[in-house]
């Protein structure tokens, strides 16, 4: 059989013609050329994929109004986002907890100036297996026991000597997640200090599948999982010093959920003040990611908080 | 076969051109050594960095991984030996899968069969791990083993194992049928002629013939498997736990990787240069595997003509 | 009919060669290999037809043209098709003729000697590399030290990396099968070595780089976490129009999708991962086809 390479070149070509052709296809879906009129641009953002759906929302129904600017967003964590932000690579940076030390003292050494705003909450839901009925609402202290390091409670009954003898089983949040670091830091009084012997997920799906599975169940996680499986899930009420609290858009926003409300950050560069499409899409997000985050499953924030948010963004335009 | 004819057969030219081609070859394969320089580059920097800080000895002999907690551990061991268990198990899997589906493709199936199973099982190369993670921890986990196997926990390492078995199959299963189908027909005629049983002259004459290229698809697999790392994120669990039993969930070197690079913590602390000690000693387990492994089948590599 | 003459007739209609094969032995053994396939085939079937099941009713004009939403019915893939298409285009181009540059002359070329040896054991040590190590290599080489920007170019030169193994290693075990009688043929007729490198050994191994290419490309259509890695987008709201342009992928908004609480999302996921599959079978098909024509026994 005589082998012809020149087959091989030309059906080559005809792949990679056909495969241009259909990715350099029309572009009248948002973004590309410019259409005369209207902003243009590009706005990148990064950073944790907790905030990830609000920034989301906020970009899509920014480009049903500006279709010429080019938004971009990324989930590298807050820690790969804060490392590339402070390198000057992104604009926006979503985070799910306030920057540290060591990551101010890199934005510092690259000269990048920024503001931190605080755009929406998050109230981190203590959920069991509907099958329990004898829980219902916890301590702070009952849970601190519960999951403090070294903690040997593996049973109902030793949580609260009214509750039945009967296994108890954890699910929680992964160990290099912002979820975990606000709730060790909230419930047992220090970042990262908690036992380690539970079933552990940074998909928060897996641990709503776990616990719904599991009559001695109980878990945390972000509101927003509990709130789509309700049906599934029974969620307790926290008992942060001032009485039984459940978890609801309400008591999140007005800040009676406690301890376990926590605010999620957006972080903006100064440099990108400069870039008029950037601007814009920040005023879209303070203007209008109060009503979008409850579509995402977040809580607004209270509106003290917001009125000096909004207050802080504008100074921060002021001053460039 | 024919030998293509116009070729130019003069010499001067066609010598100097053939070097330059020799050198540009020899570029390509340069290509993969700069990429190993890169890569152990990236990693070496902060991986010293981390020694500083952590002695070597807690780190190789601890028994304890828990860089994020408070207090925080830096022993490797749960991380290494559920890499070792989950690989070994899962290339166990494979091995067998696709050597027994290289040879029912190659030695007993017809034509027509094998041209549209062979590519059926390429299609399963290609599915995304991200797929084979949710498959087995929805439907694998909840549906098989833990109804099979009672002490199964929803994370698991059999599980994970099992499913990297499945995943890396077909790189076995067409390597392995690939040189299979190389060995010449004289070899099967000459054992047949002698009265020998299909099954004879597979596991006796083909297999022994295909060694070379079987044992690639073996080694391949092996680091395949060594480094899969959705899969075991998925599947395996993301809690350290330095056991043998593998209905327990355990974290893995490559799951760890994945849940520091793409979480939460600070660029530039002790607990993200993990990442690079973790990285510089997976590949330094892997290198010494892989010397090991081709000294091995250089030794066993017959050739036939 | 006892078991022993069921057997036997049931393996008469089977087997060839002498009575001995018309045994119990042999018809296990046959089971035992037929087993092994279906193991593979089944597991492939399961995943296709759940796949199938949730993400059918999803597939249409308006998922393949939409951008990505936080609403399931809204939720389309265009940007990360296209992306995908790019992606792997530039992957197959670049790390088809490095691949088999490298195992040509490995295989070929090289002299027997310790640096060849260390070629070697290079290149199998690399598919044993973590995805994600790739994706940090890339950002450090590729994003920033070349300056490639978080771009198309720079996930296809980290897939390229990432594939380059399997390629090498398939290309070489084909080269190495092609007698050396053809060679010698060759050499015979006047030719030099490159010569009968490129017209007799190469088109003869074809089929086996195909095999590496099927392989190699199907692992990187579907590699994550590298390419959050070093930058690629989960959401952006264009086309890419060139390789320089930042992106993102089908597995990682597949992957985004199946992290959300709401479950529709599962099914949008499930769509995803149907289309996800057709690329693969129209990428791999072209080099299956190849492999299937110039196929030759020996």
């Amino acid at each position: 059989m005589r082998m012809a390479p020149r087959w091989l070149g030309a059906a080559a070509l005809v792949v990679a013609l056909s495969l241009a052709a259909v990715a350099c296809g029309n572009t009248e879906e948002g973004g590309g050329g410019s259409t005369g009129g209207g902003l243009t641009g590009t706005v990148t953002g990064d950073g944790s994929s907790t905030v990830f759906p609000i920034t989301q929302a906020v970009a899509e129904e920014f480009t049903a109004e500006n279709p010429d600017v080019q938004v971009s967003v990324g989930i590298s964590g807050t820690g790969g986002g804060f490392e590339k932000f402070c390198n000057g690579e992104t604009d926006i940076q979503d985070a799910s907890r306030p920057i540290e030390q060591d990551e101010i003292d890199l934005c510092r050494k690259n000269g990048i100036e920024y503001v931190e705003l605080q755009v929406a909450l998050d109230g981190l839901s203590v959920v069991v297996n509907p099958a329990n009925d004898w829980a219902s609402c916890l301590t702070v202290d009952q849970l601190k026991a519960i999951w403090e390091p070294g903690s040997e409670i593996d049973n109902w009954s030793q949580v609260d000597p009214s509750f039945p003898d009967r296994p108890l089983t954890l699910y929680g949040a992964g160990t290099d997640s912002g979820t975990f670091d606000y709730f060790t830091d909230a419930i047992v009084g220090e970042e990262g200090a908690s036992r380690s012997d539970y079933t552990a997920s940074e998909d928060d799906n897996v641990l709503v599948q776990g616990v719904a599975g599991d009559e001695n169940a109980l878990g945390y996680f972000g509101y927003a999982y509990y709130v789509e499986n309700s049906d599934k899930l029974k969620v307790l009420a926290i008992d942060g010093g001032n009485g039984c609290v459940e978890p609801t858009p309400e008591t999140i926003n007005d800040g009676s959920y406690t301890p376990l409300s926590r605010p999620l950050f957006v972080y903006v560069k100064k440099a990108s003040l400069a870039n008029p499409a950037v601007v814009a899409f920040m005023d879209y997000y303070m203007a209008n990611s109060q009503a979008l985050v409850k579509d995402v499953g977040y809580i607004d924030v209270h509106p003290d908080t917001y009125a000096a948010e909004v207050k802080e963004w504008e100074d921060f335009k002021a001053s460039a | 076969m024919a030998i293509t004819t116009g070729v130019s057969l003069t010499r001067r030219r066609t010598r100097r051109v053939e070097a330059l081609v020799r050198r540009l070859l020899l570029l390509c394969a340069v290509v993969s050594v700069a990429t190993t320089l890169g890569i152990i580059g990236s990693l070496l920097f902060e991986a010293i960095d981390f020694f500083r800080v952590v002695s070597p000895r807690e780190f190789f002999t601890g028994t304890s991984w828990g860089p994020t907690f408070k207090p925080a551990t830096f022993g490797v061991l749960p991380l290494a030996s559920a890499t070792v268990l989950i690989a070994l198990l899962g290339t166990a899997i494979a091995v067998p899968l696709g050597l027994g589906s290289a040879i029912f493709l190659s030695e007993y199936a017809r034509p027509r069969t094998r041209a549209l199973v062979k590519p059926a099982l390429e299609v399963l190369a290609g599915i995304p791990t991200v797929v084979f993670g949710f498959f087995g921890l929805t439907f694998l986990t909840p549906r098989i083993l833990q109804p099979l196997l009672p002490g199964t926990g929803v994370f698991n390492a059999l599980g994970a194992a099992i499913v990297i078995g499945i995943a890396v199959t077909p790189l076995v299963a067409s390597l392995a049928e690939d040189a299979m189908r190389a060995v010449p027909f004289g070899l099967r005629e000459a054992a047949y002629g002698l009265g020998a049983t299909r099954r004879t002259v597979s596991l006796r004459v083909v297999v022994p013939a295909a060694l070379s290229g079987i044992m690639a698809g073996v080694i391949l697999a092996l680091s395949r498997a060594i480094g899969e790392t959705m899969i075991v994120a998925i599947m395996a669990g993301q809690i350290p736990n330095l056991t043998l039993d593998p209905r327990q969930p355990m974290e893995t070197m490559t799951a760890f990787i994945v849940q520091m690079s793409l979480g939460d913590t600070p660029y530039g602390s002790i607990e993200y240069k993990t990442i690079f000690a973790i990285g510089t000693t997976l590949f330094a387990m892997t290198l010494v595997l892989n010397i090991a492994a081709l000294r091995f089948v250089r030794r066993f590599r017959e050739r036939y003509e | 009919m006892s078991a022993a003459t069921l057997a036997r007739t049931v393996g008469a209609s089977l087997a060839t060669g002498k009575r001995a094969e018309r045994s119990l032995g042999s018809l296990a053994f046959q089971l035992v290999l037929l087993v092994c396939l279906l193991v593979g085939l089944l597991t492939l079937a399961t995943l296709l037809v759940d796949v199938l099941r949730k993400g059918v009713g999803g597939l249409d004009a308006s998922f393949l043209t939409s951008l990505d939403s936080r609403f399931p019915e809204k939720a389309g893939i265009r940007p990360a098709l296209v992306g995908t298409l790019w992606l792997m285009g530039l992957t197959a181009v670049i790390s088809f003729p490095l691949g088999v540059g490298a195992a040509v002359y490995l295989e070929e070329f090289a002299p027997k000697n310790r640096f060849t040896s260390f070629l070697e054991v290079n290149v199998a040590n690399l598919a044993a590399v973590p995805s994600v190590i790739y994706g940090l290599l890339g950002l450090a080489v590729f994003v920033r030290g070349l300056q490639m920007g978080r771009s198309i170019m720079a996930g296809a030169m980290t897939l390229v990396l990432l594939i380059l193994p399997v390629i090498i290693v398939a290309t070489r075990e084909a080269l190495r099968a092609v007698p050396d009688s053809i060679r010698e043929g060759a050499y015979a007729v006047g030719a030099t070595q490159g010569q009968t490198v490129w017209h007799q050994t190469l088109p003869a191994a074809l089929p086996g780089t195909m095999t590496g290419m099927i392989l190699g490309l199907s692992r990187a259509i579907g590699e994550t976490a590298p390419l959050i890695t070093l930058g690629a987008l989960t959401f952006v709201n264009f086309v890419p129009r060139g390789p320089w342009d930042r992106f993102t992928a089908m597995p990682i908004q597949i992957f985004n999708w199946v992290s959300r609480p709401q479950s529709e999302f599962q099914n949008v996921a499930a769509s995803g991962i149907i289309l996800l599959l057709g690329v693969l079978l129209a990428m791999n098909g072209v080099a299956v086809y190849l492999r299937y024509r110039y196929e030759r026994r020996w």
